[in-house]
């Protein structure tokens, strides 16, 4: 009896070894000329076979020799010793070799001195790794998992076993190696040598840390001024998301629902949109900033342009992320604690400041924190209204692009962003996490909200009714602002920034998409649409392991998966930069680094919807399952998989809708053949044309609600019967996952 | 269609689980003969249901052997096992109709689209469900959705059934009825079952054998009379129906029989490997008998506390061999709280336990 996963694996890496070119092709990943052009006898398209005999790459030779190990076992059975350690060794040493051999030799030959110094220089060199390698070291994985189910992990699952083996391989790939590139780089100095030196200097330098704010008039160092930017949205997003909380929970407030819209709406803008807003409302040119210049001769400024303009725009973007968070929290705290205070003599004030405001006070930390963060990681709103103000994230990209060209500089920014969100990640795991005093139980709950008291009632809607009002503003402003020939100027209706935009005319062979936005807007769609689905793919099947499986590093497992999410947009597109630009893996200027960017980056919301919603389902309808015959690979697709609609939905909308508003890392990642909407968007608000950026703003939000109703009706509702689970919509299940 | 069973024996041979340092089924052997009940029984935490999910191959064993048939299956997952399982929480598929529910199995193991319909049928009909597959499970009582997950498990003809604590969710008056149809078809169609309970009321009622289990071992196995009327040690004496343990000594044991002084009585009781000396003797409640009618007891009793439970009387006495709890089916002549009685002891219901 042939073992039929194993014959499968070896199979694939034998088209790999044998057949597809070993290196990566030039033209992309979905070029097919090389077909055409000399394969299989071209250097640059020949298989590796063809590169050990023709090639003048002899080093590729022992790769064949593990790839064929695995036919001596291919008849023995699981159980055989053998078995196991004849394909542990082939699927683990085998890729160990190639990617010792792949980092060794690169495109000037030898990488390290020492190698040329042991084994003398080299004639020829290596591109990044292809079709080829990517196929082999597959083959090579899954030997290994193989292996070690067969020695008896996991339960022996294979299916386990193996998916396990492919998100820790795809994880270390994309998301701890770009990271650790950067760590490398800030050691390095210009010529790429190891000094320690460079590194103290940049992590101590002046720009970063520097004081001058408080004793000359300088500016301080952009360290301090990420902090003091993130404390200070972090305390008015949950100010302000308290605010809205109680009012939608414990007040009979009438526009409760419309309140309910908010929490959509940052989800779906992109970022800097909102700065762009406010800049039409209070810049030089803006609307309020002219009618009180009109009316009380004040004059204009840029005052605006700065701290208190990102502050501003920051809290508008992210209070409805702390909303979402606090209403939880509200609703967690169980009406009978009141009541018990009430019927002990506490007045309302009392009871409300001396029950409930203490048992939300590790949701209300919780809230602050997720706005610092936010905060911290936020790009385009710093980029569109910082001014002279900068911050880490804007200093980073300008410390890439612009005329300094300092890659150690970036990495040190980098690094120093990324322990601060790491820290209050960590801060908010360690200390706030463990924490809970959510007092409502599964068991039922008469209880009902006693109402607030005065002062906190009056003091929630003085805080959250103009804002909201202000945001309701704001989002009129963005659908306006595209009909309108000059903002500030010309007030007078047209259509000509959504005609320079989109517009298509009928040319010679048909019709011409001849608007400026096309290209980007098509790119776009393409990977978000790519992009969802395998987003939601990965994070569900770790999900799954995660919620379902125990076994060895489960832990690490978790922390290594849902790393990406802590880590800022920026820092993710300049690790990328450096981790992808040179071979082994050549990802420059692709689609495909987009879509992996967007995959890796999202997956942690995929993994935590799937986990929150796994977590509802009986673990024992997968043993049923499993008793009855099904193998694992079967009861996730039958059974699991048709009742993770709602996290489905979730996590595809999600990702897709990210990929669409994403700007910080995708910034750095897009090239001319594809450049995606809101780096486009960015560009022409650069250079000052805000009615065509308007314009595909607010065409954007409308595609992406559409696409949020696509989505829905596509993969549907879960059928269970009248006690259905899906009635809560995508976007609560996202809120929660977030 | 008929459905059979194929019962087959299960041999459990040393079997140890531990998970990390806690040892939660310690060597544990025991033999389940094809075509009866067995019930693992114990309080919570003692190993039952892992023993039990052993079986169904849901937990793996760290140590031993584990036969069904004549196959070892200690390797071998629960997807390969000829085994079925009914779960506490019924876990039903909630988006699948009850049709497909029963069917699914059968799919899964390549029935062809007929047979997997008729025999689908056949295994409602049994559970006296026929009609009811094209509901949603949602749409059926707590009752009904535990017979569809029997139904469920019983269409792949298993060779080992297997109940986890299957009417824990259920409402007491309901729980003897389904436990009765359990047992009905059980017996009907020769199945070898497993059975897991913390009730052991409900234990004695199905089972053929009841294998008593306490920190990860077996504390007694044997028929439900056995365990009842000779338990081992005070742990089953206590566990399987009430006892009340007193001290009493053994003078002289002669023929495996043992002359007992319990206070001031002497009986003659099986001895059980006992020798002289002071011993536990485990005393049912209904084996304490309040005398009526003036007539002569073997002790003085004050009563502590009388409760009225409709069929019976329930007391607490205080005897010169310390409290002890009495049941009395005679409603008719109450004893009340402060009245001094005598009481006896009956002839069944006396046995010597192990410390």
């Amino acid at each position: 009896m042939v073992n039929r996963t194993v014959a499968l694996w070896l199979a694939v890496g034998l088209v790999g070894f044998a057949v597809l070119p070993w290196y990566g092709i030039e033209y992309g990943f979905w070029n097919f000329e090389w077909l055409f052009e000399g394969y299989p006898r071209d250097s640059d398209s020949a298989p590796a076979v063809v590169q050990v005999f023709l090639g003048g790459k002899p080093w590729l030779a022992p790769l064949a020799l593990a790839l064929l190990a695995p036919l001596a076992v291919l008849r023995r059975r699981k159980s055989d010793p053998l078995f196991a350690r004849v394909l542990l060794l082939a699927g683990g040493g085998g890729l160990a070799y190639l990617l010792v051999q792949a980092f060794a030799i690169g495109l000037g030959g030898w990488q390290f001195g020492f190698l040329e110094a042991l084994f003398g220089p080299l004639e020829t060199r290596q591109f990044g790794l292809g079709y080829g390698a990517l196929l082999v070291s597959a083959a090579f994985l899954f030997y290994f998992t193989q292996g070690l189910a067969a020695r008896g992990a996991v339960k022996g699952d294979v299916f386990v076993v193996g998916s396990i083996g492919a998100i820790v391989a795809l994880v270390g790939v994309f998301v701890f190696f770009p990271v650790l590139t950067i760590l490398a780089s800030a050691v390095r100095d210009g010529e790429g040598a190891f000094a320690p030196a460079a590194f103290l200097l940049r992590l101590m330098d002046h720009r970063i840390w520097g004081v001058d704010c408080l004793v000359g008039a300088y500016s301080c160092g952009v360290a301090w001024n990420s902090l003091l930017l993130a404390i200070l949205t972090g305390v008015s997003t949950t100010v302000l998301g308290l605010a809205f909380a109680l009012i939608a929970t414990r007040t009979d407030f009438r526009l409760k629902r419309s309140l309910r819209v908010l929490t959509v709406l940052p989800i779906i803008t992109p970022p800097f949109v909102i700065g762009l807003a406010v800049i039409l409302l209070f810049g030089r040119a803006g609307a309020v900033t002219q009618f009180l210049e009109v009316t009380f001769d004040i004059p204009a400024s840029r005052w605006i342009y700065g701290l208190p303009g990102i502050w501003f725009a920051q809290t508008l973007a992210f209070a409805p992320i702390s909303f979402l968070v606090m209403i939880g929290v509200v609703e967690g705290v169980s009406p009978s604690m009141e009541e018990a205070a009430l019927t002990l003599r506490a007045d309302a004030w009392k009871a409300f400041t001396t029950v409930s405001l203490p048992l939300m006070r590790p949701g209300i930390a919780n809230a602050f924190l997720l706005g610092f963060i936010e905060s911290l990681a936020d790009f385009g709103n710093p980029l569109v209204l910082g001014g002279r103000y900068s911050v880490l994230s804007t200093e980073i990209f300008f410390a890439i692009v612009g005329s300094q060209y300092d890659q150690g500089r970036a990495a040190m920014l980098a690094l120093i962003l990324l322990a601060f969100t790491l820290g209050a990640f960590y801060a908010q795991r360690r200390w706030v996490g463990k924490k809970s005093y959510t007092t409502v139980t599964g068991k039922g709950d008469s209880g009902l909200f006693a109402p607030l008291p005065k002062l906190v009632r009056f003091g929630a809607y003085g805080l959250a009714l103009p804002w909201a009002g202000l945001t309701a503003v704001i989002y009129v402003m963005i659908m306006f602002g595209g009909f309108v020939q000059t903002w500030g100027h010309d007030h007078s209706f047209t259509l000509r920034h959504y005609i320079d935009a989109f517009a298509v005319t009928r040319g010679d062979f048909g019709l011409v998409w001849s608007g400026a936005a096309w290209n980007s807007f098509w790119t776009t769609l393409t990977i978000a649409t790519i992009a969802a689905p395998l987003t939601a793919a990965l994070g569900l099947l770790t999900a799954y392991l995660l919620a379902r499986q125990r076994f060895a590093g489960r832990s690490s497992f978790e922390f290594g998966t849902m790393l990406s999410f802590a880590i800022p947009g920026t820092v993710i597109g300049i690790s990328y930069i450096l981790a992808f630009n040179v071979p082994p893996i050549e990802l420059t200027g692709t689609g495909i680094i987009l879509v992996i960017c967007f995959v890796f980056r999202n997956m942690p919301v995929g993994v935590r919807a799937g986990v929150a919603a796994m977590s509802q389902l009986d673990q024992s309808l997968d043993e049923a399952s499993l008793t009855l015959g099904a193998n694992t690979f079967a009861t996730v697709r039958r059974v699991i998989l048709p009742l993770l609609r709602p996290a489905i939905v979730a996590a595809l909308v999600f990702s897709f809708v990210r990929a669409i508003t994403a700007i910080s890392a995708v910034i750095f990642l897009v090239s001319a053949n594809y450049d995606m909407a809101t780096s486009y968007i960015i560009g022409r608000v650069e250079n000052g044309d805000y009615g065509l950026a308007i314009a595909y703003s607010s065409v954007l939000v409308l595609v992406m609600m559409a696409a949020i109703g696509v989505v829905q009706l596509v993969v549907g509702k879960r059928r269970i019967g009248r006690r259905s689970l899906t009635e809560r919509n995508a976007a609560a299940v996202v809120g929660e996952a977030v | 269609m008929r459905i059979r069973s194929n019962a087959a024996r299960v041999v459990f041979d040393r079997v140890t689980k531990a998970f990390g340092p806690v040892v939660a089924v310690n060597a544990v052997s025991f033999e389940i003969e094809p075509g009866t009940l067995v019930t693992l029984l114990g309080p919570s935490g003692c190993g039952k249901t892992t023993t039990l999910r052993m079986i169904a191959g849901l937990e793996m064993a760290t140590g031993g052997r584990i036969l069904i048939g004549d196959q070892d299956v200690t390797q071998l997952p629960a997807t390969d096992r000829d085994v079925s399982m009914v779960f506490q929480s019924y876990a039903l598929f909630p988006h699948m109709t009850v049709g497909e529910n029963v069917a699914y199995g059968l799919t899964m193991s390549g029935f062809d689209k007929n047979e997997v319909r008729e025999r689908a049928e056949e295994g409602l009909r049994l559970v006296g469900l026929a009609g009811y597959g094209k509901r949603l499970p949602s749409e059926l009582s707590g009752g009904q959705q535990q017979r569809v997950a029997v139904a469920r498990a019983l269409v792949l003809e298993p060779a080992v059934m297997l109940f986890d604590e299957p009417l824990s969710n259920l409402d007491a008056k309901l729980r003897r009825r389904v436990r009765e149809d359990i047992r009905e078809l059980q017996q009907k169609l020769g199945l070898t079952s497993v059975y897991v309970t913390h009730d052991q009321e409900e234990a004695l009622a199905v089972s053929d054998r009841i294998i008593v289990m306490r920190n990860a071992e077996i504390a007694q196995q044997g028929s439900p009379r056995d365990l009842y009327e000779a338990p081992a040690d005070n742990f089953v004496a206590d566990f399987i129906g009430d006892a009340n343990l007193v001290e009493a000594e053994i003078d002289a044991v002669e023929d495996g029989e043992a002359l007992v002084r319990i206070g001031a009585v002497q009986r003659r009781l099986p001895a059980r490997g006992l020798g002289p000396g002071v011993v536990k003797v485990a005393i049912r409640p209904e084996a304490i008998r309040i005398a009526r009618n003036g007539a002569a007891g073997a002790f003085v009793a004050d009563v502590l506390k009388a409760t009225y439970l409709g069929s019976h009387m329930e007391y607490t006495l205080a005897t010169p061999l310390g409290e002890v709890f009495v049941v009395d089916p005679d409603i008719d002549r109450p004893a009340e709280a402060g009245d001094r009685v005598t009481v006896d002891l009956a002839r069944r219901g006396v046995t010597l336990v192990r410390g």
